[in-house]
């Protein structure tokens, strides 16, 4: 329970976030921490307009989306509090309630029948499905490492107790941001800011949606992305109490925006291209936690 | 003699260019162009006379700074063998001579509507039904794009086949921003209505448009304009080049998301569109430029503004650029992307920085001087040699400081402004002038033929932007489509000067 409600919380200004560190890198005031989500409310109080050649499938998708974050939410544990859904292997319900969410929105974006939503589609497609193997080596491995599959226990067992350990912590959190900026269509693999969408990728299959509807798909976001920050704020939490465990949540979310908006404001991004080959390397690391796990159990002789 | 050889900027009688028939024309102008690097089309363009059409060639030839104009005069009914099946150069020309026109060609390749004139011979062809050129092949898919600009900047229609991710064919559609500028010329009696019209060929080539037409009137009504004159369009020429390079600079930057570079540039850029306010009272410098006089002259305080302008800008610029062309994932995008070879953009016929950046020199302050060109400022043009967007970046950034070195040069020395006397500006009869001016984008034509009392009968206008289209088309070939904005964009052609 706890972490759903931190997690709400810190989506209201998580992107605010992210838009400040951008502004100031570039030598801007910026807006205020929570315009990103004023923006949303003023979508949320308008009408949405559909396309004729669409189906319920296109008034579906948002929604669905929304929910199948807000289902994943559910179950990310706070450090030894457990999430409202908890059991053994959680963590695959986790990853395949965010693809069905993602199908749904892929759906739609062929619904439309625009080349753009095609394209758009199929790009995000194969980049979400080459991202799946890195998030699950990647939890394979902790389970190894702690002997537990939900990730309640698996978040509540990890003592980090040799130098090798904190390595295999910091390669985790360097796969999640990744795989967070990669599955919220950021940079350096998406550019949420272009306006030219022969280069979206996310963007361009949300280009029919207006009012409500986007309101909802914006906001799922920033609610993904603050469940990305939970799950990376857990690698450090483990069983600290409430007081300590709280302020280092929201001091690691707070972080991660920073991160995300620096990435975004000192590099271009990438090639098309040479985004597989990219999202790859996230797999290969996630391999390296596993033989570090591995190596940390003594499994190796 | 078969054509008549001329200079830029040059006034001769209507007459004494020579009238072939078509046979000889066309043999005589690719004969011309045949294996001569240095020399290219400027123009070609017909005009109604009685029930017959005239054909003027222009061929420009870099190495002598001679201009070979000849003519024909040809009735509308004949089939014709076309000038494009022997030389690309002449495709575009071809096609908006047949369509205004009607001049049937027998072997033209590519005989397709060009803009949509509100004087076509045939109205029946609109632009909803234009003949795209289609794939017939179940694995291929078409993707179109336009004629709303995602940037919503001007509208142009682009029709890419593509096999999944990467571009086959694009095929170009222009015509939306069709306003009829060379007949309103003709309508328009008005000097100032004319300047006007001519500020707004392509907003942002204003400087260099204005300057082709004034420079041509000057020369047309025999008028030898002030030192002070030629002095002020070629600083505004030069503050032009560094305003929109800067600006394009900035815009590449946004294409491929390097935010710090699309600030700093953007940044950049105002200061010097801000200079032209300063000066004129408009930021796209609207109003400076005018025949036979200029209501701003640049005097000592705007040179000592515009130096301290200058060095405020800079250390910025050189910091940036020297970041950008540095940075790893910004060099991944532009090295090896939008490729032209030199024998396409020859072959192409592309001018200014759409030929330079393939290793084709041409540069009309080097090869046609004008102004100040060739007297204060002698240029040398930046040559690349790999046609891609990187070569096109790097144009742009030496180009800037190279037009830097002039500015400085030319408020160094400012002249005394002598206010010249209002003379009234009347263009002599019978007469054929050509003016060629290298704008920011590369070379810019203005042609105005005049009848016996004096009129105008023809005004034919060229942007760069009329052949180097075609540059981009096959650019993006065998390139990734999500690679086009950022080829778009580092060519940065103009749809309004396409389509006048």
């Amino acid at each position: 329970m706890i972490s759903f409600l931190l997690i709400l919380l810190t989506s209201l200004f998580f992107m605010g976030v992210i838009v400040r560190t951008k502004s100031i890198a570039s030598g801007r005031k910026g807006p205020g921490l929570f315009q990103p989500m004023k923006d949303i409310f003023r979508l949320w109080k308008k009408g949405s307009v559909y396309s004729k050649t669409t189906s319920f499938i296109f008034q579906l998708a948002p929604t669905a989306y929304f929910a199948s974050v807000l289902m994943a939410i559910l179950m990310v544990p706070h450090g030894n509090n457990p999430g409202i859904i908890s059991f053994d292997c959680d963590f695959v319900m986790f990853a395949y309630i965010l693809a069905l969410g993602k199908f749904l929105m892929i759906v739609a974006a062929l619904d439309t029948g625009s080349s753009f939503e095609g394209m758009g589609a199929s790009r995000e497609a194969l980049f979400s499905m080459l991202v799946e193997p890195a998030f699950f080596i990647l939890m394979g491995s902790f389970t190894l490492f702690t002997g537990h599959t939900s990730f309640h226990s698996i978040f509540s067992m990890l003592h980090y107790g040799s130098y090798v350990s904190y390595m295999l912590g910091v390669l985790a959190t360097f796969v999640l941001v990744l795989i967070a900026m990669i599955e919220n269509s950021r940079m350096p693999v998406d550019d949420p800011k272009t306006h030219l969408e022969l280069t979206m990728i996310h963007e361009v299959m949300v280009l029919d949606y207006s009012g409500f509807d986007l309101g909802i798909i914006m906001y799922t976001t920033n609610l993904k992305f603050a469940m990305y920050g939970a799950i990376i704020s857990n690698l450090f939490i483990s069983a600290l109490p409430l007081e300590f465990s709280i302020p280092l949540f929201f001091a690691i979310q707070i972080g991660f925006a920073i991160t995300a908006g620096i990435i975004e404001s000192f590099m271009a991004r990438f090639r098309m291209g040479h985004n597989p080959q990219f999202i790859f390397i996230l797999t290969s690391v996630s391999l390296l936690i596993f033989f570090g796990a591995l190596m940390v159990l003594e499994k190796f002789m | 003699m078969n054509y008549i050889s001329i200079y830029n900027n040059q006034t001769i009688a209507l007459n004494d260019i020579p009238v072939l028939g078509y046979k000889d024309f066309r043999n005589i102008n690719l004969e011309l162009l045949s294996d001569q690097p240095e020399r290219h089309c400027v123009s070609y363009f017909g005009y109604k006379d009685n029930d017959k059409i005239k054909l003027f060639c222009c061929i420009a030839d870099d190495a002598t700074h001679q201009i070979y104009v000849s003519s024909s005069m040809v009735d509308m009914n004949t089939i014709r063998p076309s000038f494009s099946a022997q030389n690309h150069n002449f495709e575009k020309f071809e096609r908006e001579i047949h369509e205004n026109f009607g001049i049937p060609y027998s072997d033209h390749p590519w005989l397709k509507p060009y803009r949509y004139s509100h004087n076509r011979y045939d109205e029946n062809k609109t632009i909803e039904n234009y003949p795209f050129y289609k794939g017939q092949c179940e694995e291929l898919h078409e993707v179109g794009v336009g004629p709303i600009h995602a940037g919503i900047i001007e509208p142009g229609h682009f029709r890419f086949i593509c096999n999944g991710e990467q571009i086959m064919h694009l095929e170009i559609q222009f015509g939306y921003q069709h306003r009829g500028i060379e007949q309103l010329f003709l309508q328009k009696k008005k000097l100032l209505e004319r300047t006007t019209l001519a500020e707004s060929i392509a907003g942002d080539t204003t400087v260099g448009h204005t300057t082709a037409f004034v420079n041509l009137w000057e020369s047309l009504c025999g008028y030898v304009p002030d030192p002070s004159l030629d002095y002020a369009r070629t600083l505004a020429l030069e503050l032009e080049r560094i305003a929109v390079h800067t600006g394009d600079l900035a815009a590449i930057c946004g294409d491929i998301a390097y935010q710090l570079g699309n600030a700093v540039l953007g940044r950049l850029r105002t200061p010097m569109i801000n200079f032209f306010q300063e000066w004129g009272g408009s930021r796209l410098a609207k109003g400076l430029i005018r025949a036979g006089k200029i209501n701003y002259p640049f005097n000592q305080e705007h040179a000592d503004r515009l130096n301290e302008i200058l060095k405020a800008y800079e250390p910025d610029f050189g910091e940036i650029t020297e970041k950008l062309f540095r940075l790893p994932s910004a060099l991944s995008r532009m090295e090896k992307t939008g490729v032209v070879s030199y024998n396409e953009v020859l072959e192409i016929g592309t001018v200014g920085m759409a030929a330079r950046m393939s290793g084709l020199k041409r540069d009309i302050r080097t090869s046609h001087p004008y102004n100040l060109y060739g007297k204060t400022i002698v240029h040398q043009p930046v040559l690349k040699h790999h046609g891609d967007v990187y070569s096109r970046a790097q144009i742009r950034k030496e180009e800037i400081k190279q037009s830097i070195g002039y500015l400085k040069k030319l408020i160094a020395n400012v002249p005394e402004f002598n206010k010249p006397e209002d003379v009234s500006l009347t263009p002599a009869s019978g007469k054929f002038v050509l003016s060629l001016i290298e704008g920011w984008r590369g070379e810019i034509c203005h042609c105005a033929i005049t009848d016996d009392s004096g009129n105008l009968v023809a005004y034919k206008i060229k942007d760069p932007s009329h052949h180097n289209w075609m540059a981009l088309a096959q650019a993006v070939r065998n390139n990734d489509i999500s690679d086009f904005p950022i080829c778009n964009k580092s060519f940065n052609f103009s749809y309004s000067g396409h389509d006048l």
